[in-house]
């Protein structure tokens, strides 16, 4: 099967005008784009993805490119056009599914899990498939359009989960999303799709990021906090202000892909602070969180001056109005605190 | 001297009198292999459920022998549902891979990873089915959009029961592949009971093809446990997905004779509707005295097949049960691409929970 054709590089020559900085959401844009230039293979299914270019924007002109082939419009059927993309990835081909909510990513949950996630598993085949959508909150969404629901999808082998935080890793983590052999489910967080403060210039290269490598965004030497998606920028928030204030020292490792963890990058850390916080935008209660103390625990325990804590949003659905969403969120006032604690410890 | 047997009336649907050898040698094949099952069930070989067909033989063969059949991985796709043993022998899979399965042998296709007919081969053209009924219909329409996009002359076949009518699985993939115009034709066997659940307890409709006018798409009902009239309707459905005519509907009307699986003494069924079904309607029997009474076939020529059967059925038993079971540590393998697993850390000697 034509499982791995690649297409003749069909790249724009890199112009100074390529090379203007992107925003977040024009990143994985252009991450999309090259990987349909580079391969035939890849296409793209969801709600409104075609013609209208997307919910967000985000597939917007990949239709005029491509042609309806390789971008399409579907019905309000989340089991109908992810079991599509099974199945046309069974046949060789390289899926990326649209959620038009990431919210919505529930109403396939059984085709994912069940389906997808085993199929290698049962001698089914490889499933080279992207599931992405915006997700995320504080942006007065609502209940369901808000939420981040990939802890529902951290607990089921076979998956892996990307979450970027900058744009330059969004671009990079998209494309090798595509190229990888397992079914990736690609987090965006629709807050930092526009921010004018994440805009990044990409490299005129072929710029991929590895899946299941965390970054250091920032070193430090006095508390490790394990973060991830639009996190990453309140934890910095607070990093900075604990610097001025109190001058502590805070080292920032964003995850950038959840599963498979990049254990042996947080025991690194953790090793060299002795303090570890876990900051995440999704509810408490079976949280990411959990499992990475849980690791440290394992593997790392007489290295901690501190217990391990958490900063997460409350174990409640997300609320709407601005007051109730912005309490149910946590915010760079509660990492300030924790981080705090966690250094006086 | 003059025949005093009748003058052959021509088969219909274009098939020969190999073909039609050649389907009785599936059905003879299907309902042996289940009863090979059964023995092995007894004895306890078989690890898991078993799931019969008995009674339902001959919408299975005849619908996958409507298919093009290759073994290059070009040619037709089915997702066979759990009674359709017969569909994946038809397009190739062998009986001692059906009886490694049962038996989670390590060399079975799944390498003890699944279970009964639950696999897969994209040369002979089956895909596995998992257990959440249904979900096949949409994974199907991938399949099948995928070959109209690549302008490829093939057909897509899914299989579901009259209870899987019933999930959105089935709506949503149903309705996409009408929009697509895809080339999958949904094969519908309304067999009386979703495990215990009867048909007026799934479906206000009168008839389940009922649903394909609600899809824009055409729909047929069609008996079942006749042969031909099968295989008739599915080829006409076929030719028409293949020539670019898009998705397609039929209803298979047959009966399950025996449970849900072999644990349940199916007490929901009235004895005599059982009765009824095996005396007066098994599809094998029907399908033998059409041979007969049109002069297709006569027993001279339909005994050695039987015969020819049994042997390869004793010999796939033999070989199936001399198979090893896997390697535990095969738990490991296939859940990521190149990957292993991490094992027990309490088993490493000495325990070391650490180990990355």
């Amino acid at each position: 099967m034509s499982n791995q054709r690649v297409l003749e590089s069909n790249h724009p020559p890199a112009t100074d005008a390529a090379r203007q900085p992107i925003t977040f959401l024009e990143a994985i844009r252009e991450g999309i784009r090259e990987e349909m230039e580079r391969d035939e293979q890849v296409l793209v299914l969801g709600e409104d993805v075609g013609a209208y270019g997307g919910a967000f924007k985000v597939t917007d002109g990949l239709l005029d490119r491509f042609g309806e082939g390789r971008v399409i419009d579907t019905p309000i059927s989340e089991i109908g056009f992810t079991g599509a993309a099974a199945g046309a990835a069974h046949m060789g081909m390289r899926p990326i599914v649209e959620m038009q909510f990431i919210d919505f990513i529930a109403c396939a949950f059984d085709i994912i899990t069940n389906y997808i996630a085993t199929s290698r598993y049962r001698g089914s085949g490889p499933q080279p498939i992207v599931i992405r959508g915006p997700c995320g909150g504080g942006v007065r969404g609502g209940p369901f359009h808000s939420q981040n629901p990939e802890a529902a999808f951290f607990h089921t082998p076979g998956l892996k989960i990307v979450y970027p935080a900058t744009a330059l890793d969004a671009k990079g983590l998209m494309k090798s999303a595509i190229r990888d052999d397992d079914p990736v489910l690609f987090f965006e967080h629709k807050w930092l799709y526009r921010r004018p403060q994440l805009r990044e210039a990409m490299p005129p290269e072929d710029h991929t990021v590895p899946l299941g490598r965390a970054s250091i965004h920032r070193e430090g030497r006095d508390v490790t906090v394990v973060t991830y998606g639009a996190m990453v920028h309140k934890v910095l928030d607070a990093a900075r202000a604990l610097e001025e204030t109190d001058e502590i020292s805070i080292e920032v490792l964003d995850l950038r892909t959840l599963l498979p963890l990049d254990e042996e990058t947080i025991v690194d850390s953790v090793q060299k602070t002795n303090r570890l916080l876990i900051v995440h935008e999704d509810t408490r209660t079976g949280g990411i969180a959990g499992e990475i103390a849980m690791r440290i625990n394992e593997a790392a325990f007489e290295w901690l001056d501190a217990p391990i804590l958490r900063v997460t949003a409350l174990d409640t659905p997300v609320p709407y109005a601005p007051p109730l969403e912005d309490f149910f969120l946590p915010q760079s006032d509660d990492i300030v605190s924790a981080a705090r604690y966690l250094a006086g410890y | 001297m003059a025949s005093t047997s009748p003058p052959p009336i021509d088969i219909p649907h274009q098939l020969d009198r190999d073909q039609l050898l050649d389907l009785y040698r599936y059905l003879r094949l299907t309902r042996g292999l289940e009863e090979r099952l059964v023995s092995l069930h007894r004895q306890s070989k078989v690890v898991g459920g078993l799931f019969r067909s008995l009674g339902q033989e001959g919408e299975s063969v005849a619908s996958a022998f409507a298919l093009n059949r290759r073994a290059d991985g070009t040619g037709d796709i089915l997702s066979p549902l759990i009674r359709n043993l017969g569909s994946m022998l038809v397009m190739g899979a062998k009986p001692v891979q059906v009886l490694r399965q049962y038996m989670a042998k390590g060399d079975s296709p799944t390498g003890g990873k699944e279970l009964n007919i639950h696999f897969t081969s994209f040369q002979h053209g089956y895909l596995g089915q998992i257990s959440s009924l249904g979900d096949l219909v949409p994974i199907m329409t991938g399949v099948t959009l995928t070959f109209k996009l690549r302008g490829e002359p093939r057909v897509g076949m899914v299989y579901v029961g009259d209870g899987a009518t019933s999930t959105g699985a089935f709506h949503e993939g149903v309705n996409f592949a009408a929009v697509q115009r895809c080339p999958l034709v949904t094969i519908i066997e309304n067999n009386g009971y979703a495990y215990s659940t009867p048909y007026h307890k799934q479906t206000a409709a009168t008839a389940l093809v009922e649903k394909a006018a609600g899809y824009g798409i055409p729909g047929v009902q069609v008996d079942g446990n006749d042969v031909l009239a099968v295989y008739g309707a599915v080829r006409a459905a076929v030719d028409r997905a293949r020539a670019g005519g898009g998705t397609s509907m039929i209803e298979v009307m047959t009966y399950r004779r025996k449970g849900h699986a072999e644990h349940d003494a199916q007490p929901y069924q009235p004895p005599d509707e059982i009765d009824k079904w095996a005396t007066t309607n098994d599809p094998i029997d029907r399908f033998v005295a059409v041979l007969r009474e049109n002069g297709w076939a006569d027993d001279p020529q339909l005994e050695p097949i039987d015969a020819r059967v049994e042997q390869e059925l004793d010999a796939a038993v033999s070989e199936a049960e001399a198979s090893p079971l896997p390697d535990p540590e095969d738990t490991l393998s296939d859940v990521y691409a190149g990957e292993t697993a991490r094992p027990h850390w309490t088993r490493q000697v000495p325990p070391n929970p650490r180990f990355v």
